[in-house]
Protein backbone atom coordinates (compact mmCIF):
# COMPACT_ATOMS: atom_id res chain seq x y z
CA UNK A 1 0.00 0.00 0.00
CA UNK A 2 1.44 3.29 -0.60
CA UNK A 3 2.11 5.62 1.70
CA UNK A 4 -0.31 8.85 0.11
CA UNK A 5 -1.96 7.98 -2.41
CA UNK A 6 -3.92 11.24 -4.71
CA UNK A 7 -6.70 10.62 -6.68
CA UNK A 8 -7.82 12.56 -9.43
CA UNK A 9 -7.16 15.98 -7.00
CA UNK A 10 -8.15 19.33 -8.22
CA UNK A 11 -6.65 22.08 -6.67
CA UNK A 12 -7.47 25.78 -6.58
CA UNK A 13 -8.72 29.20 -4.70
CA UNK A 14 -12.20 30.52 -4.00
CA UNK A 15 -14.00 27.87 -6.90
CA UNK A 16 -10.78 28.57 -9.68
CA UNK A 17 -8.74 25.69 -10.31
CA UNK A 18 -5.62 25.95 -10.47
CA UNK A 19 -4.45 22.20 -11.29
CA UNK A 20 -6.76 19.53 -11.79
CA UNK A 21 -6.52 15.33 -12.60
CA UNK A 22 -3.54 14.88 -10.35
CA UNK A 23 -3.38 10.95 -9.19
CA UNK A 24 -0.07 9.62 -8.09
CA UNK A 25 1.11 7.28 -5.50
CA UNK A 26 3.71 7.89 -3.65
CA UNK A 27 5.78 4.89 -1.88
CA UNK A 28 7.71 4.55 1.33
CA UNK A 29 11.08 5.18 0.45
CA UNK A 30 10.59 7.10 -2.60
CA UNK A 31 11.94 10.31 -3.66
CA UNK A 32 9.80 12.57 -5.26
CA UNK A 33 10.85 15.92 -7.03
CA UNK A 34 7.42 18.11 -8.06
CA UNK A 35 8.50 20.86 -10.58
CA UNK A 36 7.04 23.31 -13.04
CA UNK A 37 7.04 26.84 -13.75
CA UNK A 38 6.00 29.58 -11.66
CA UNK A 39 2.37 29.49 -10.07
CA UNK A 40 1.69 25.79 -11.68
CA UNK A 41 0.41 24.80 -8.18
CA UNK A 42 2.96 23.29 -6.48
CA UNK A 43 2.87 24.79 -3.39
CA UNK A 44 -0.55 24.21 -3.42
CA UNK A 45 -0.11 20.51 -3.63
CA UNK A 46 1.95 20.57 -1.21
CA UNK A 47 -0.46 22.39 1.32
CA UNK A 48 -3.05 20.51 0.30
CA UNK A 49 -1.08 16.93 1.44
CA UNK A 50 -0.22 18.63 4.75
CA UNK A 51 -3.70 19.26 4.86
CA UNK A 52 -3.29 23.37 5.37
CA UNK A 53 -5.36 23.89 2.68
CA UNK A 54 -8.71 21.70 1.16
CA UNK A 55 -8.81 19.85 -2.24
CA UNK A 56 -11.95 21.23 -4.17
CA UNK A 57 -12.56 17.57 -5.10
CA UNK A 58 -10.43 14.12 -5.19
CA UNK A 59 -9.29 12.07 -2.90
CA UNK A 60 -5.79 12.05 -0.62
CA UNK A 61 -5.34 8.55 1.57
CA UNK A 62 -3.01 8.19 3.55
CA UNK A 63 -0.98 4.28 4.66
CA UNK A 64 -2.98 3.17 7.98
CA UNK A 65 -0.73 3.99 10.13
CA UNK A 66 0.71 6.82 9.23
CA UNK A 67 0.32 9.60 11.48
CA UNK A 68 1.09 13.77 10.28
CA UNK A 69 3.37 13.37 13.89
CA UNK A 70 6.07 11.72 11.45
CA UNK A 71 5.67 14.70 8.78
CA UNK A 72 8.81 17.49 8.33
CA UNK A 73 7.55 20.36 6.45
CA UNK A 74 9.71 23.24 5.26
CA UNK A 75 7.64 26.17 3.97
CA UNK A 76 8.17 27.96 0.93
CA UNK A 77 8.24 30.95 2.77
CA UNK A 78 9.15 32.47 6.25
CA UNK A 79 5.90 32.73 8.56
CA UNK A 80 7.67 33.98 11.34
CA UNK A 81 6.86 37.50 11.73
CA UNK A 82 9.95 40.30 12.06
CA UNK A 83 10.58 41.20 15.50
CA UNK A 84 10.08 37.83 16.96
CA UNK A 85 12.33 37.10 19.95
CA UNK A 86 13.41 33.49 19.36
CA UNK A 87 16.91 32.20 19.42
CA UNK A 88 18.09 29.76 16.43
CA UNK A 89 18.01 26.81 18.95
CA UNK A 90 14.81 27.33 19.90
CA UNK A 91 13.63 27.28 16.45
CA UNK A 92 15.19 24.29 15.51
CA UNK A 93 13.90 22.14 19.03
CA UNK A 94 10.29 23.33 18.36
CA UNK A 95 10.58 21.39 15.35
CA UNK A 96 10.79 18.27 18.01
CA UNK A 97 7.50 19.07 19.24
CA UNK A 98 5.02 16.57 17.51
CA UNK A 99 7.98 13.94 19.28
CA UNK A 100 6.40 14.83 22.46
CA UNK A 101 3.08 13.50 23.18
CA UNK A 102 1.96 14.32 26.44
CA UNK A 103 5.31 15.01 27.97
CA UNK A 104 5.77 19.27 28.80
CA UNK A 105 9.37 18.95 28.34
CA UNK A 106 11.98 17.95 25.57
CA UNK A 107 13.96 14.75 26.71
CA UNK A 108 17.39 14.90 26.57
CA UNK A 109 17.36 12.81 23.27
CA UNK A 110 15.51 15.34 21.46
CA UNK A 111 18.15 17.82 22.21
CA UNK A 112 20.71 16.32 21.13
CA UNK A 113 18.73 15.57 17.66
CA UNK A 114 18.27 19.11 17.18
CA UNK A 115 22.16 19.83 18.01
CA UNK A 116 22.99 17.35 15.27
CA UNK A 117 21.02 18.48 12.87
CA UNK A 118 22.07 21.87 13.60
CA UNK A 119 25.89 20.57 13.01
CA UNK A 120 24.76 19.02 10.06
CA UNK A 121 22.86 22.05 8.18
CA UNK A 122 26.71 24.21 9.61
CA UNK A 123 24.63 25.76 11.84
CA UNK A 124 25.77 24.74 14.70
CA UNK A 125 28.17 27.92 15.15
CA UNK A 126 24.66 30.45 15.12
CA UNK A 127 22.66 28.39 18.04
CA UNK A 128 22.69 31.38 20.29
CA UNK A 129 21.98 33.98 17.95
CA UNK A 130 18.64 35.70 17.50
CA UNK A 131 16.41 33.79 14.33
CA UNK A 132 15.75 37.08 12.72
CA UNK A 133 18.66 38.88 12.45
CA UNK A 134 20.29 35.95 10.30
CA UNK A 135 20.64 36.37 6.73
CA UNK A 136 17.95 34.94 4.21
CA UNK A 137 19.81 31.64 3.28
CA UNK A 138 20.87 30.81 7.43
CA UNK A 139 17.59 31.23 7.97
CA UNK A 140 16.57 28.65 5.42
CA UNK A 141 18.82 26.72 6.89
CA UNK A 142 17.53 26.75 10.27
CA UNK A 143 13.75 26.21 9.01
CA UNK A 144 15.09 23.04 7.13
CA UNK A 145 16.59 21.79 10.58
CA UNK A 146 13.75 22.36 12.03
CA UNK A 147 12.17 20.39 9.37
CA UNK A 148 14.89 17.28 10.06
CA UNK A 149 13.76 17.22 13.53
CA UNK A 150 9.96 16.97 12.98
CA UNK A 151 10.53 14.35 10.19
CA UNK A 152 9.96 11.20 11.40
CA UNK A 153 9.20 8.90 8.28
CA UNK A 154 8.11 11.58 5.58
CA UNK A 155 9.65 15.11 4.79
CA UNK A 156 8.02 17.96 2.80
CA UNK A 157 10.35 20.66 1.51
CA UNK A 158 9.49 23.52 -0.46
CA UNK A 159 11.97 24.94 -2.51
CA UNK A 160 15.22 23.73 -0.22
CA UNK A 161 18.10 24.90 -1.94
CA UNK A 162 16.59 28.07 -3.21
CA UNK A 163 18.66 30.96 -1.63
CA UNK A 164 21.32 28.87 -0.37
CA UNK A 165 24.89 29.22 -1.91
CA UNK A 166 26.17 26.21 -3.57
CA UNK A 167 27.98 24.57 -1.32
CA UNK A 168 24.97 24.86 1.45
CA UNK A 169 22.56 23.61 -1.54
CA UNK A 170 25.24 20.47 -2.70
CA UNK A 171 25.21 19.73 1.64
CA UNK A 172 21.63 19.59 1.67
CA UNK A 173 21.39 17.31 -1.71
CA UNK A 174 24.01 15.00 0.31
CA UNK A 175 21.62 15.02 3.86
CA UNK A 176 18.74 14.46 1.81
CA UNK A 177 20.14 11.29 0.30
CA UNK A 178 21.70 9.81 3.24
CA UNK A 179 18.46 10.21 4.93
CA UNK A 180 16.41 8.92 1.64
CA UNK A 181 18.63 5.38 1.54
CA UNK A 182 17.54 5.31 5.47
CA UNK A 183 14.33 5.15 4.84
CA UNK A 184 12.71 8.65 5.21
CA UNK A 185 10.15 9.51 1.83
CA UNK A 186 11.19 12.43 0.50
CA UNK A 187 8.71 15.04 -1.38
CA UNK A 188 10.32 18.11 -2.52
CA UNK A 189 9.80 21.16 -4.62
CA UNK A 190 12.57 22.49 -6.97
CA UNK A 191 13.55 24.34 -9.94
CA UNK A 192 16.47 22.70 -10.43
CA UNK A 193 15.68 19.80 -12.71
CA UNK A 194 19.73 18.98 -13.24
CA UNK A 195 19.77 17.82 -9.22
CA UNK A 196 16.24 16.51 -9.67
CA UNK A 197 17.16 13.75 -12.17
CA UNK A 198 19.90 13.07 -10.76
CA UNK A 199 18.70 12.68 -6.99
CA UNK A 200 15.06 11.94 -7.39
CA UNK A 201 12.95 8.45 -7.93
CA UNK A 202 10.39 9.91 -9.14
CA UNK A 203 9.09 13.03 -10.87
CA UNK A 204 5.66 14.66 -11.00
CA UNK A 205 5.61 17.96 -13.31
CA UNK A 206 2.67 20.10 -13.24
CA UNK A 207 2.20 21.78 -16.22
CA UNK A 208 -0.91 24.52 -17.27
CA UNK A 209 -3.78 23.41 -15.40
CA UNK A 210 -2.51 19.41 -15.52
CA UNK A 211 0.16 17.38 -14.74
CA UNK A 212 2.58 16.67 -17.62
CA UNK A 213 4.85 13.92 -15.93
CA UNK A 214 4.36 11.56 -13.21
CA UNK A 215 6.99 8.57 -13.29
CA UNK A 216 10.12 7.23 -12.25
CA UNK A 217 12.93 9.85 -12.84
CA UNK A 218 14.95 8.22 -15.44
CA UNK A 219 12.27 8.06 -18.08
CA UNK A 220 11.78 11.40 -17.46
CA UNK A 221 14.01 13.63 -19.60
CA UNK A 222 13.04 10.92 -22.81
CA UNK A 223 9.27 11.58 -22.29
CA UNK A 224 9.11 15.04 -22.06
CA UNK A 225 11.23 16.18 -24.78
CA UNK A 226 8.87 13.90 -26.75
CA UNK B 1 1.98 56.13 59.56
CA UNK B 2 4.95 54.65 57.54
CA UNK B 3 4.06 52.60 54.36
CA UNK B 4 5.70 49.63 56.57
CA UNK B 5 3.89 50.29 59.42
CA UNK B 6 0.79 50.27 57.39
CA UNK B 7 1.43 46.83 56.31
CA UNK B 8 2.88 45.45 59.81
CA UNK B 9 -0.49 46.80 61.31
CA UNK B 10 -2.95 45.29 58.93
CA UNK B 11 -1.93 41.58 57.40
CA UNK B 12 -4.78 41.60 55.21
CA UNK B 13 -3.08 44.46 52.82
CA UNK B 14 -0.36 41.80 52.88
CA UNK B 15 -1.87 38.83 51.47
CA UNK B 16 -3.82 42.15 48.52
CA UNK B 17 -0.12 42.92 47.74
CA UNK B 18 1.09 38.73 47.12
CA UNK B 19 -2.26 38.65 45.53
CA UNK B 20 -1.00 41.95 43.22
CA UNK B 21 2.15 40.14 42.18
CA UNK B 22 0.51 37.35 41.44
CA UNK B 23 -1.63 38.84 38.99
CA UNK B 24 1.50 41.16 37.56
CA UNK B 25 3.11 37.45 37.25
CA UNK B 26 0.71 36.40 34.96
CA UNK B 27 -0.36 39.17 32.76
CA UNK B 28 3.08 39.42 31.74
CA UNK B 29 3.54 35.77 30.75
CA UNK B 30 1.41 35.77 27.47
CA UNK B 31 2.50 39.26 26.87
CA UNK B 32 4.81 38.19 24.05
CA UNK B 33 2.37 35.69 22.23
CA UNK B 34 0.14 38.56 22.39
CA UNK B 35 2.46 40.80 20.64
CA UNK B 36 3.17 39.16 17.98
CA UNK B 37 -0.49 37.36 17.23
CA UNK B 38 -3.17 38.86 16.40
CA UNK B 39 -4.60 38.05 20.03
CA UNK B 40 -3.81 41.55 20.73
CA UNK B 41 -7.13 41.94 19.03
CA UNK B 42 -8.74 39.45 21.30
CA UNK B 43 -6.91 41.07 24.53
CA UNK B 44 -8.61 44.52 23.84
CA UNK B 45 -11.87 43.23 23.06
CA UNK B 46 -11.92 40.98 26.09
CA UNK B 47 -11.34 43.58 28.29
CA UNK B 48 -13.99 44.90 27.21
CA UNK B 49 -16.58 42.09 27.54
CA UNK B 50 -15.04 41.92 30.70
CA UNK B 51 -16.44 45.61 31.90
CA UNK B 52 -20.13 45.04 30.45
CA UNK B 53 -20.12 41.27 32.80
CA UNK B 54 -19.08 43.45 35.50
CA UNK B 55 -21.71 45.57 35.48
CA UNK B 56 -23.99 43.20 34.70
CA UNK B 57 -22.85 41.65 38.01
CA UNK B 58 -22.99 44.59 40.08
CA UNK B 59 -26.36 45.82 38.59
CA UNK B 60 -27.55 41.86 40.05
CA UNK B 61 -25.67 42.81 43.49
CA UNK B 62 -23.58 39.54 43.42
CA UNK B 63 -21.39 39.17 46.25
CA UNK B 64 -18.69 37.41 44.28
CA UNK B 65 -18.32 39.03 40.75
CA UNK B 66 -16.17 36.67 39.50
CA UNK B 67 -18.54 33.68 39.19
CA UNK B 68 -20.38 35.80 36.05
CA UNK B 69 -17.47 37.78 34.87
CA UNK B 70 -14.72 34.43 34.11
CA UNK B 71 -17.65 32.14 32.54
CA UNK B 72 -18.68 35.21 30.42
CA UNK B 73 -15.29 36.54 29.49
CA UNK B 74 -14.02 32.94 28.56
CA UNK B 75 -16.82 31.88 27.00
CA UNK B 76 -16.18 35.38 24.25
CA UNK B 77 -12.42 34.30 24.15
CA UNK B 78 -13.69 30.81 22.84
CA UNK B 79 -16.34 32.31 20.01
CA UNK B 80 -14.31 35.15 18.84
CA UNK B 81 -10.99 32.78 18.27
CA UNK B 82 -13.67 30.14 16.59
CA UNK B 83 -15.31 33.35 14.54
CA UNK B 84 -12.29 35.37 13.77
CA UNK B 85 -11.35 32.31 12.37
CA UNK B 86 -14.38 30.97 10.24
CA UNK B 87 -16.90 34.16 9.35
CA UNK B 88 -16.15 36.38 6.46
CA UNK B 89 -16.57 39.30 8.39
CA UNK B 90 -12.84 39.84 9.11
CA UNK B 91 -11.89 38.64 12.52
CA UNK B 92 -11.02 42.71 13.57
CA UNK B 93 -14.51 43.65 12.81
CA UNK B 94 -16.22 41.29 14.61
CA UNK B 95 -13.94 41.81 17.50
CA UNK B 96 -14.43 45.80 17.28
CA UNK B 97 -18.16 45.31 16.98
CA UNK B 98 -18.02 42.90 20.32
CA UNK B 99 -16.04 45.07 22.76
CA UNK B 100 -17.70 48.51 21.93
CA UNK B 101 -21.15 47.01 21.94
CA UNK B 102 -20.29 45.35 25.37
CA UNK B 103 -18.87 48.50 26.70
CA UNK B 104 -22.00 50.28 25.38
CA UNK B 105 -24.30 47.58 27.11
CA UNK B 106 -22.26 47.94 30.54
CA UNK B 107 -22.35 51.65 30.45
CA UNK B 108 -26.31 51.23 29.90
CA UNK B 109 -26.71 48.60 32.39
CA UNK B 110 -24.86 50.74 35.25
CA UNK B 111 -27.17 53.52 34.64
CA UNK B 112 -30.60 51.73 34.76
CA UNK B 113 -30.22 49.35 37.30
CA UNK B 114 -27.37 50.62 39.39
CA UNK B 115 -28.73 52.52 42.97
CA UNK B 116 -25.09 53.81 44.08
CA UNK B 117 -25.10 57.76 45.05
CA UNK B 118 -21.90 57.90 42.67
CA UNK B 119 -22.57 56.34 39.42
CA UNK B 120 -19.42 57.67 38.05
CA UNK B 121 -17.04 56.50 40.56
CA UNK B 122 -18.62 53.11 39.99
CA UNK B 123 -17.94 53.02 36.46
CA UNK B 124 -14.80 54.77 37.03
CA UNK B 125 -13.54 51.80 39.68
CA UNK B 126 -14.48 49.45 36.39
CA UNK B 127 -12.77 51.38 34.26
CA UNK B 128 -9.95 52.39 35.76
CA UNK B 129 -9.38 49.74 38.93
CA UNK B 130 -10.72 50.29 42.41
CA UNK B 131 -9.41 52.94 44.45
CA UNK B 132 -7.50 50.33 45.93
CA UNK B 133 -6.79 46.44 45.84
CA UNK B 134 -7.23 46.35 49.21
CA UNK B 135 -11.27 46.67 48.68
CA UNK B 136 -10.99 43.28 47.57
CA UNK B 137 -13.06 40.46 49.67
CA UNK B 138 -11.28 37.82 51.23
CA UNK B 139 -13.24 35.20 48.85
CA UNK B 140 -11.87 37.33 45.80
CA UNK B 141 -8.30 37.33 47.38
CA UNK B 142 -8.33 33.63 47.29
CA UNK B 143 -9.76 33.19 43.96
CA UNK B 144 -7.09 35.42 41.91
CA UNK B 145 -4.37 33.36 44.12
CA UNK B 146 -5.56 30.14 43.01
CA UNK B 147 -6.67 31.16 39.34
CA UNK B 148 -2.76 32.88 38.87
CA UNK B 149 -1.09 29.34 40.38
CA UNK B 150 -3.10 27.46 37.84
CA UNK B 151 -2.78 30.00 34.97
CA UNK B 152 1.73 29.85 35.64
CA UNK B 153 1.14 26.35 36.10
CA UNK B 154 -0.73 25.55 32.63
CA UNK B 155 1.89 27.89 31.22
CA UNK B 156 5.28 26.40 32.00
CA UNK B 157 3.55 22.54 31.00
CA UNK B 158 2.68 24.00 27.55
CA UNK B 159 5.24 26.47 27.14
CA UNK B 160 7.18 24.53 23.56
CA UNK B 161 3.86 24.54 22.21
CA UNK B 162 2.69 27.95 22.86
CA UNK B 163 6.52 28.57 21.41
CA UNK B 164 5.71 26.59 18.79
CA UNK B 165 2.39 27.96 17.50
CA UNK B 166 3.29 31.50 18.47
CA UNK B 167 6.55 30.93 15.77
CA UNK B 168 5.00 29.07 12.99
CA UNK B 169 0.98 28.19 13.49
CA UNK B 170 1.38 26.50 9.98
CA UNK B 171 4.20 24.27 10.81
CA UNK B 172 2.85 23.06 14.25
CA UNK B 173 -0.40 22.07 12.59
CA UNK B 174 0.99 20.77 9.62
CA UNK B 175 3.68 18.56 11.73
CA UNK B 176 0.75 16.81 13.82
CA UNK B 177 0.29 19.00 16.28
CA UNK B 178 -3.14 20.20 17.59
CA UNK B 179 -2.40 23.87 16.97
CA UNK B 180 -6.01 24.42 17.38
CA UNK B 181 -6.57 23.19 20.59
CA UNK B 182 -3.35 25.22 21.59
CA UNK B 183 -4.90 28.38 19.90
CA UNK B 184 -8.08 27.33 22.10
CA UNK B 185 -6.00 26.90 25.31
CA UNK B 186 -4.04 30.43 24.47
CA UNK B 187 -7.39 32.01 24.03
CA UNK B 188 -8.63 30.76 27.65
CA UNK B 189 -5.20 31.84 29.36
CA UNK B 190 -6.17 35.26 28.20
CA UNK B 191 -9.45 35.69 29.23
CA UNK B 192 -8.91 34.37 32.80
CA UNK B 193 -5.36 36.68 32.90
CA UNK B 194 -7.99 39.51 31.52
CA UNK B 195 -10.29 39.09 34.36
CA UNK B 196 -7.54 38.54 37.13
CA UNK B 197 -5.36 42.01 35.55
CA UNK B 198 -9.09 43.95 35.82
CA UNK B 199 -9.19 43.36 39.81
CA UNK B 200 -5.78 44.85 39.93
CA UNK B 201 -6.19 47.89 37.54
CA UNK B 202 -9.55 48.00 35.69
CA UNK B 203 -10.72 46.87 32.42
CA UNK B 204 -9.02 49.98 30.42
CA UNK B 205 -5.46 49.49 31.40
CA UNK B 206 -5.46 45.96 31.37
CA UNK B 207 -3.57 45.74 27.71
CA UNK B 208 -0.75 47.98 29.28
CA UNK B 209 -0.38 45.66 32.19
CA UNK B 210 -0.04 42.48 29.78
CA UNK B 211 1.80 44.19 27.03
CA UNK B 212 4.57 46.59 28.67
CA UNK B 213 6.81 44.26 29.98
CA UNK B 214 6.63 42.35 26.91
CA UNK B 215 7.60 45.07 24.91
CA UNK B 216 9.91 46.24 27.26
CA UNK B 217 12.19 42.44 27.90
CA UNK B 218 12.11 42.71 24.19
CA UNK B 219 14.08 45.75 23.96
CA UNK B 220 17.09 43.90 25.70
CA UNK B 221 16.25 40.51 25.30
CA UNK B 222 16.34 38.17 21.44
CA UNK B 223 15.48 34.48 23.03
CA UNK B 224 11.95 33.51 23.67
CA UNK B 225 12.94 32.38 26.81
CA UNK B 226 15.35 35.36 28.09
CA UNK B 227 12.19 37.62 27.25
CA UNK B 228 9.77 35.76 29.09
CA UNK B 229 11.63 35.50 32.34
CA UNK B 230 12.44 39.09 32.12
CA UNK B 231 9.03 40.47 31.55
CA UNK B 232 8.07 38.30 34.40
CA UNK B 233 10.64 39.79 36.44
CA UNK B 234 10.19 43.58 35.12
CA UNK B 235 5.76 42.84 35.77
CA UNK B 236 6.56 41.85 39.45
CA UNK B 237 8.96 45.12 40.13
CA UNK B 238 7.04 47.46 38.19
CA UNK B 239 3.53 46.07 40.11
CA UNK B 240 5.64 46.11 43.86
CA UNK B 241 7.11 49.71 43.11
CA UNK B 242 3.99 50.62 41.98
CA UNK B 243 1.84 49.36 44.53
CA UNK B 244 3.82 50.76 47.38
CA UNK B 245 3.83 53.83 45.57
CA UNK B 246 -0.18 54.31 45.27
CA UNK B 247 0.07 53.09 49.03
CA UNK B 248 2.29 55.77 49.93
CA UNK B 249 0.81 58.50 47.22
CA UNK B 250 -3.05 57.46 47.85
CA UNK B 251 -2.86 57.30 44.40
CA UNK B 252 -5.21 54.84 41.87
CA UNK B 253 -3.83 51.29 41.94
CA UNK B 254 -4.05 50.77 39.00
CA UNK B 255 -2.56 54.18 36.74
CA UNK B 256 0.24 54.31 39.22
CA UNK B 257 1.19 50.47 38.21
CA UNK B 258 1.08 51.28 34.62
CA UNK B 259 2.48 54.36 35.18
CA UNK B 260 5.76 52.40 36.48
CA UNK B 261 5.37 49.75 34.04
CA UNK B 262 5.62 52.70 31.17
CA UNK B 263 9.03 53.81 32.98
CA UNK B 264 10.13 50.15 33.31
CA UNK B 265 10.15 50.27 29.29
CA UNK B 266 11.92 53.95 29.43
CA UNK B 267 14.79 52.53 31.61
CA UNK B 268 15.01 48.97 29.45
CA UNK B 269 15.12 51.67 25.69
CA UNK B 270 18.18 53.73 28.38
CA UNK B 271 19.84 50.10 28.65
CA UNK B 272 19.10 48.85 25.03
CA UNK B 273 20.62 52.05 23.41
CA UNK B 274 23.69 51.90 26.30
CA UNK B 275 24.78 48.47 25.06
CA UNK B 276 24.58 49.64 21.64
CA UNK B 277 26.94 51.74 22.71
CA UNK B 278 29.24 49.39 24.44
CA UNK B 279 28.94 46.98 21.54
CA UNK B 280 29.71 49.60 18.97
CA UNK B 281 32.93 50.67 20.81
N1 LIG C 1 -3.83 32.17 -1.02
C1 LIG C 1 -4.14 32.20 -2.31
N2 LIG C 1 -5.32 32.70 -2.73
C2 LIG C 1 -5.66 32.72 -4.04
N3 LIG C 1 -4.87 32.25 -5.02
C3 LIG C 1 -3.68 31.74 -4.67
C4 LIG C 1 -3.25 31.68 -3.31
N4 LIG C 1 -2.02 31.12 -3.27
C5 LIG C 1 -1.70 30.84 -4.54
N5 LIG C 1 -2.68 31.21 -5.40
C6 LIG C 1 -2.68 31.03 -6.86
O1 LIG C 1 -2.57 29.66 -7.13
C7 LIG C 1 -1.66 29.43 -8.20
C8 LIG C 1 -0.60 28.43 -7.78
O2 LIG C 1 0.19 28.96 -6.73
P1 LIG C 1 1.37 28.13 -6.06
O3 LIG C 1 1.90 28.94 -4.95
O4 LIG C 1 0.88 26.77 -5.74
O5 LIG C 1 2.43 28.06 -7.25
P2 LIG C 1 3.88 27.39 -7.26
O6 LIG C 1 3.85 26.32 -8.29
O7 LIG C 1 4.30 26.99 -5.90
O8 LIG C 1 4.78 28.59 -7.80
P3 LIG C 1 6.29 29.02 -7.40
O9 LIG C 1 7.20 28.25 -8.29
O10 LIG C 1 6.32 30.47 -7.76
O11 LIG C 1 6.48 28.79 -5.96
C9 LIG C 1 -1.10 30.79 -8.58
O12 LIG C 1 -1.70 31.19 -9.78
C10 LIG C 1 -1.48 31.70 -7.46
O13 LIG C 1 -1.81 32.96 -7.97
MG1 LIG D 1 5.72 27.64 -4.56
Amino acid sequence: MPLISCRDLTLGYDGKAVVSGLTFDVHTGDYLCVVGENGSGKTTLMRTLLGLSKPMSGVIVAERGFDAREIGYLPQQNAAQKDFPASVREVVRSGCLNGMGMRPFYTGEQKRAAEDNMEKLGIADLAGRCFYELSGGQQRRVLLARALCAAGRLLLMDEPVTGLDPQAAADMYDIIEKLNKDGLTVIMISHDIAAALKYASHILHLGEAHAVYFGPADKYSSSVSR
Amino acid sequence: MSIMEYIQMFPFVRYAIIVGLLIALCSSLLGVTLVLKRFSFIGDGLSHVAFGAMAIATAVKLTTNFLLVLPITVGSAVLLLRGGQKTKIRGDALIAMISVGTLALGYLVINLFAESANLSADVCATLFGSTSILTLTLTEVWLCAALSVAVIAVFILLYHKIFSVTFDEEFTAATGNRAGVYNLIIAVIIAVIIVLAMNLVGSLLISALVIIPALSAMRLFKSFKAVTLASVVISVICAMTGLLASIALEAPVGATIVVTDILGFAVCCGLNAAGMRVRAN
